[in-house]
């Protein structure tokens, strides 16, 4: 079975963003980049797949500037096979990617797509829900277990109040919450291979979709900052500040 | 104008982040309709008829919604929409399941977990782990959104909403429920209790967790929550995870003890009333949020606050 897993390029988890003074969005210059956390959990898991021998070719896809090819890499590393860069430097939303995903599912007729839960820069959560839709296919979102059972595939999915196991009909989408796996470093040789994989470069035009954004920003502006606390020196002192505020 | 909300529940009880998407639907403006999908789902019906500003319940039956599987509720939702000019629906995860799949069917672009309504086109919503707060105006249509319950209070007062039953689609679907296994706690729901209570890495264990962790959340009569780490660590189940690709919640009072408070921690907790943090490293970053801090030993203060409470 063919995988196709979508990847973001997205501002490193471990970077505060900074909104820009103009209320235009987040400042991205000079920001360092990382691929989508939720994406490597979905790359590690097609190439513990391909390991089982229930995969037998990885697709990495991205969608966005052409230093996204860099993302594609990082996965081509992990033990991806090979990669399409669908380049564009508009901040394409789930609904486009999803459309952009279709098209090639329906190019590549892979078993099975593996995204994200989530990307952490815009959180919406949308655009492995959106691709099931679209094509039509069961979807198991929040994975944190997957299993191969005979045509179809048994997914157990992180909800609220504990966990839900369901059972798709092949094809379908699969989207990864964090427990899923621990995804492994790629090592340099792998790196170095990684180079000679083949990505191709395609552009929104190709599939017909058109990425024009459905929703406009208006402004992005700071939260509400939180008033400065104190420190307490002891568990009566503490006892008696909630008391104070009516917290206890 | 009409809006059709999405009620959360689990067949015999609705769960209170309903009525909090339909006083954002209120926001929004024109009548409201709930729809409840379930399998003997009638006394969440009749809860839902008794939410303020409902205009009418619409109830429907089928087995594929006992467990509200993505499927299903696309194929019910999808035809209903040609009535309805949006949808709105928790930001729970049935919310965040289904609601994606609605939107692309009615080729609509989703806006996620809303936390203001401006006007009929215009939402707040967090990015970036709620670091940015970005307004966005909607070209659709049709508005599909999904609603975050912590940014909206539940209106007071019952209301008396008829409630009308609606033909299912009976299937087949192509994904089938098999199990489910839920985590069975008397304490407060996290996501709506008042009071929180989280524990981080420095428990160091899953006994240490419940040794100390419990109790005082019991004496609080509060929820419990749990940072990443400690839920990775095997300390307390995934669905304790308080932040940003866990829940998010704003009790009135929310206490942090041995949590570092990562940019991911905080997206799920810093709109809460008052954040009391304990904890030893004096430089953690949750102390600059905090309200309330208290340096030192974990394992000497968290018993002396219990049973001083």
């Amino acid at each position: 079975m063919k995988v196709l897993v979508p990847v973001k390029r997205v501002i490193d988890p471990n970077v505060r963003p900074r909104v820009k003074a103009d209320g235009s969005g987040v400042d991205l210059a000079n920001i360092k980049m990382a691929m989508n956390p939720f994406c490597e959990i979905a790359v590690e898991e097609a190439v513990r797949m391909k390991e089982k021998g229930v995969v037998t070719e990885i697709v990495l896809i991205s969608i966005g500037p052409a230093q996204a090819q860099e993302t594609i890499r990082i996965g081509l590393a992990m033990g991806g096979d090979r990669g399409i860069l669908v380049q564009t430097d508009v901040a394409v939303e789930p609904l486009a990617v999803a459309k952009i995903l279709a098209k090639i599912v329906e190019a590549e007729q892979p078993g099975l797509v593996i995204t994200g839960k989530q990307a952490i820069d815009d959180d919406a959560n949308q655009t492995g829900q959106m691709l099931a839709a679209l094509l039509g296919w069961p979807q198991g979102a929040f994975a944190s277990a997957i299993a191969k059972d005979g045509e179809k595939l048994s997914v157990t999915r992180e909800v609220d109040g504990g966990l839900q196991t369901v059972s798709l009909e092949l094809p379908a989408v699969v989207t990864t919450d964090l427990r899923l796996n621990e995804p492994r470093f790629a090592s340099l040789p792998n790196i170095m291979k990684a180079k000679k994989k083949v990505i191709d470069t395609k552009s929104p035009a190709d599939y017909g979709v058109d990425v024009t954004p459905r929703l406009t920003v208006v402004k992005v502006a700071e939260p509400k900052k939180r008033e400065a606390g104190e420190k307490v020196a002891d568990v009566d002192a503490l006892i008696a500040k909630l008391k104070s505020v009516g917290a206890i | 104008m009409a809006v059709l909300v999405l009620a959360e529940h689990s067949n015999d009880a609705l769960n209170d982040v309903t009525a909090k998407t339909v006083v954002a639907a209120q926001a929004f403006g024109g009548d409201i309709d709930v729809l409840v999908a379930g399998h003997n789902a009638g006394a969440a019906a009749q809860a839902a008829a008794k939410i303020p500003g409902v205009r009418k319940v619409l109830h429907a039956e089928g087995a594929a919604f006992s467990h509200a599987l993505a499927e299903a509720v696309e194929a019910l939702v999808v035809p209903l929409m040609a009535g309805y000019d949006a949808f709105f629906a928790p930001a729970t995860t049935t919310g965040k399941n289904v609601t994606p799949r609605i939107a692309a069917k009615l080729d609509v672009m989703q806006i996620s977990e809303i936390t203001k309504v401006l006007d009929t086109s215009t939402f707040e919503r967090p990015i970036y782990a709620g670091n940015a707060i970005m307004t966005v105006k909607s070209g659709d249509a049709k508005k599909v959104v999904t609603v975050r319950g912590t940014a909206f209070q539940a209106a007071a007062g019952a209301g008396s909403a008829a409630v009308e039953t609606i033909a299912a689609p009976a299937g087949p679907f192509k994904a089938t429920f098999i199990s489910e296994e839920l985590q069975k706690s008397d304490r407060p729901e996290l996501a709506s209790a008042k009071r929180v209570v989280s524990g981080g890495r420095a428990l160091a264990s899953a006994e240490q967790f419940n040794q100390y962790i419990l109790p005082l959340a019991d004496k609080l009569g509060a929820g419990v929550g749990a940072s990443r780490a400690a839920v990775d660590a095997g300390y307390a189940p995934n669905d304790f995870q308080v932040g940003q690709t866990g829940k998010v919640v704003a009790p009135e009072l929310y206490v942090a003890i041995g949590i570092s408070g990562a940019i991911q921690h905080l997206a799920g907790m810093k709109d809460s009333k008052v954040i009391v943090a304990i904890n030893k490293d004096e430089e953690a970053p949750i102390f600059q949020i905090a309200d309330y801090a208290l340096v030192g030993d974990l394992f000497k203060i968290v018993p002396e606050l219990t049973s001083k409470l």
